[in-house]
């Protein structure tokens, strides 16, 4: 392969050994967020770790066209990505939900500090509809910035922000209601029956 | 709504700490293993 580099692009400089040292490092540093996010596409972790070595290998095979000092991490999120949605990995099963009745539903909580259970989030999670979640674990885990994220999941800037903004809306709804539900206040019906209705679509498929 | 702000700020903390947990796992061996292989290989053909 290196060889085919030279012949093909003779006044590339060649790479030296300390350039893919130096490569190497850092992405051995991305290994635990890429092990993250591949997480939070397939749900399965073995599965995610699948992608994510399948992902950190495309990442060295393409370490030719990889500007040393750019943004590692958005790079190698966005091939993380694109391996994803090109094999059509199993992912979460997507529960079916009215998003825009999800968001009508938004109540009020006895207390808004009070934290958030880590299986009602993940529930939750799988409930967004596939760019939402993402553009959402993006920004709001990933520590990336609106910019970043768009050039990661290759669309605008604005459908970003407005992904992360209806994203957020949607699981505030679809976590209240069922904080609701356990203290056995009385729950809003418009939301029980969409829940309800999901769970049918998916056992009956 | 102060609320709703506060909600998604609760949100966000176990967003960020369920990420997180991942990135504090340890990376098993295999990772490592692999991308070893493909470096000593790179550096023969090299």
């Amino acid at each position: 392969m290196a060889d085919d580099g030279r012949q093909l692009k003779p006044a590339a400089a060649p790479r030296s050994a300390a350039d893919d040292e130096a490569f190497k490092r850092e992405l051995v540093q991305l290994i635990p967020h890429l092990r993250a996010f591949a997480r939070t596409l397939c749900g399965d972790p073995a599965a995610a770790d699948d992608l994510a070595q399948d992902a950190m290998m495309k990442a060295w095979d393409a370490r030719a066209s990889f500007q040393m000092g750019t943004n590692m991490k958005a790079w190698t999120f966005m091939i993380l990505r694109n391996q994803f949605y090109s094999e059509k990995r199993r992912s979460w099963r997507q529960s079916q939900l009215d998003q825009e009745a999800a968001e009508r539903t938004l109540v009020a909580v006895d207390d808004p500090e009070a934290p958030v259970a880590l299986d009602e989030l993940r529930q939750g999670l799988t409930m967004l509809p596939p760019e939402q979640r993402e553009a959402l674990i993006l920004v709001g885990a990933g520590g990336f910035a609106y910019e970043e994220a768009a050039e990661i999941c290759g669309c605008a800037v604005g459908t970003v922000k407005s992904r992360v903004s209806r994203a957020r809306r949607a699981l505030h709804a679809i976590l209240d209601e069922g904080n609701y539900d356990r203290d056995g206040a009385s729950a809003g019906d418009a939301m029980r029956s969409i829940l309800a209705d999901a769970e049918r679509l998916s056992t009956v498929r | 709504m102060d609320e709703a702000r506060l909600r998604q700020q609760a949100i966000g903390v176990r967003l960020r700490q369920m990420f997180d947990e991942v990135v504090n796992e340890q990376v098993p061996d295999e990772f490592l293993e692999i991308l070893r292989r493909a470096d000593s290989r790179s550096s023969e053909n090299g």
